[in-house]
């Protein structure tokens, strides 16, 4: 699923500038699920931006309605009278939802409450990790079905680099919350990032080949990865002419 | 076996005439200045000539902006040392290798050594987009086939000269899962590497063992095999490169030495325990060249002297490997 994080509220607010009727547009799919853009919290984000904005001497008519799905037309036609009233929509879905949203309606300011993260999936209750890119040429089959062009910290497709050790990536991730570093105070009393650490995707692929005897797969060595399928061959698109006649049918 | 060129070098650089010519090889290192000042890199050469047999030029070591390993390797060459250029796959793509192929060939290049290269969170552009459009086993058959094929990596003829590089690799004994670390040599073998520099090694029970599986592949057959070195500056670097340096273990003799080289010493005279420690680690460092130089299927030794490379030639001599030899 795609998964996503509220924006700070801070960053929220600065966007809604020199509007007054705000509408929350919350999604009920992923970010559902991942619990950043639901109705639930549609309808936090929209009271905190209603006291927020009320503390300053301000207040904003926030409102929020979630839908569906902010991915599919037939879904926002449905929330069209509250998209009219407002002057800014806050959408909270992924950013496939907030560019749905400015494209079903061309006349509205269309922001991001969130972040989109990832394709990822609940590793555990409170815990998201990354999965897939969407490379356009899936080569799970390759690797015991963990994908280093997602996992890997620089996309080998000949691993491990010579930075594992221990299960672990060289690279250490700065711990996030709402795409801000979580800092702690050393030792010396200075502010410093929290780190967190990664695992090693090509050792997990060593020990899992190695677990179901197919070592010997790590002996091939995979050729230059054909790019033009991912994001470098340029903006992607499937067309189905199959459906599409389907449709006119 | 690859094609060769007609006096039966695959480069004709200085680097595969030693190796070839079984004498026991000797690189060090040059990091380019992290500036345009060319007397930088004069000056590192000076400690350097007539020491080593050829010198690895960094490309942004540790994913620090520097000058290119292309333009530092052209500098060296002036200077009379014969230069292994390093190639990360962090910070270009297969089109900008090629290119500097060709410019490093036209240059007089001889030797490349392809790297998968430092993330770049580690360096002073941590939020850098990285490359990574090819991996280091790529780049070593990439850099085969255009010498021994004549072909781009899209499988385009070269028309006119061709690149022709002794292809260099890296290999890590020590990171994990070491049971793989031979395997993935093995496949840079078959990728078309003609020789290997290890990681830093400090542990060499560990080294043996890795080096027993090596030989059992015949691994040492099929490519020269050049051991890291390093000396160490103090018990503090020591320490470090146990705790935080992956790849690397270091045993506690060692650091035990460390410590003591200056335990006699007053703390307030710190050169005095500088210097101490220093001669510590040029010893310990002469005493693992001797004790590698003795593993069967052991070609030569890399010696890393990170910013101190007035080191390598009482290194180099102290481990009796100097004058080094002319092959023509
Ligand atoms: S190989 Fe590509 S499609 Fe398959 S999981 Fe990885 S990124 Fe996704
Ligand atoms: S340590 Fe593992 S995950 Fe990290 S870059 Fe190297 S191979 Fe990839």
């Amino acid at each position: 699923m795609i998964v996503g994080e509220q924006k700070p509220l801070e960053e929220i607010k600065g966007f809604l500038d020199g509007s007054q009727k705000v509408l929350v547009v919350g999604c009920g799919t992923c970010v559902t699920v991942c619990f950043a853009g639901g109705e639930k919290e549609a309808q936090i984000l929209a009271a905190s931006l209603r006291m927020s904005t009320a503390l300053t001497g301000a207040p904003k008519e926030v409102t929020d309605v979630t839908v569906q799905r902010q991915c599919e037309w037939e879904y926002l036609d449905l929330i069209k009278n509250e998209v009219q009233e407002a002057d800014i929509i806050v959408s909270i879905a992924c950013g496939i939802g907030v560019q749905a949203m400015a494209k079903h309606f061309p006349d509205k300011w269309v922001v991001p409450g969130l972040n989109t993260t990832f394709l990822g999936l609940p590793e555990e209750q409170g815990i998201w990790t990354e999965q897939c890119q969407a490379c356009g040429n899936c080569i799970l089959a390759l690797t015991g079905g963990i994908c280093p062009i997602a996992r890997c910290s620089k996309q080998l497709l000949n691993g491990p680099c010579g930075g594992s050790e221990k299960g672990l990536c060289e690279v250490k991730r700065i711990k996030r919350e709402h795409g801000l570093p979580v800092m702690q105070t050393d030792a010396r009393g200075r502010k410093t990032p929290v780190i967190e650490d990664v695992d090693c995707a090509w050792h997990l692929i060593h020990e899992r080949l190695k677990a179901l005897g197919k070592l010997d797969m790590l002996t091939q060595i995979q050729p230059p990865k054909d790019w033009s399928t991912a994001r470098d061959g340029g903006p992607r698109r499937i067309v189905r002419e199959d459906l599409m006649l389907l449709d006119e049918g | 076996m690859s094609a060769q060129d007609s006096n039966g070098y695959k480069s004709g650089g200085n680097l595969e005439k030693v190796l070839r010519g079984g004498y026991f090889a000797v690189t060090g290192e040059l990091g380019p200045p992290q500036n345009a000042d060319g007397d930088h890199i004069r000056k590192k050469a000076s400690h350097l000539r007539g020491v080593v047999d050829a010198v690895n030029i960094t490309d942004n070591q540790t994913a620090v902006v520097r000058m290119s390993s292309l333009g530092a390797a052209f500098v060296a060459i002036q200077e009379g040392l014969e230069p292994v250029m390093q190639m990360t796959c962090r910070d270009r793509n297969r089109l900008a290798m090629q290119a500097d192929f060709l410019s490093a060939y036209a240059s007089g290049v001889r030797n490349m050594l392809a790297l998968t290269g430092d993330h770049q969170s580690f360096g002073n552009h941590p939020t850098a987009k990285n490359v990574h459009d090819i991996d280091s086993l790529q780049l070593i058959r990439m850099l085969r086939d255009l010498r021994d094929e004549k072909k781009f990596e899209c499988g385009e003829a070269i028309k006119g000269q061709e690149p022709r590089f002794f292809i260099g690799a890296a290999a890590a004994p020590e990171a994990g899962p070491t049971e793989y670390r031979p395997y993935r040599l093995a496949k840079k073998v078959e990728a078309g590497a003609d020789f290997v520099q290890t990681q830093l090694v400090y542990n060499v029970e560990a080294f043996k063992k890795f080096m027993e599986v090596v030989r059992q592949l015949g691994l040492h057959e099929k490519l020269f095999i050049l051991v890291g070195v390093g000396p160490l500056k103090g018990p503090a670097m020591a320490r470090y490169m146990r705790d935080f340096v992956p790849g690397i273990t270091m045993p506690d003799h060692i650091i035990e030495r460390m410590e003591n080289a200056a335990a006699n010493i007053p703390k307030e005279e710190k050169n005095a325990r500088n210097q101490a420690w220093r001669d510590e680690g040029i010893k310990v460092c002469i005493e693992i060249i001797q004790q590698v130089r003795d593993i069967e299927g052991v070609a030569g030794v890399h010696v890393m002297a990170i910013e101190w490379e007035e080191a390598v030639r009482p290194i180099v001599d102290g481990a009796g490997l100097l004058p080094r030899p002319a092959v023509d």
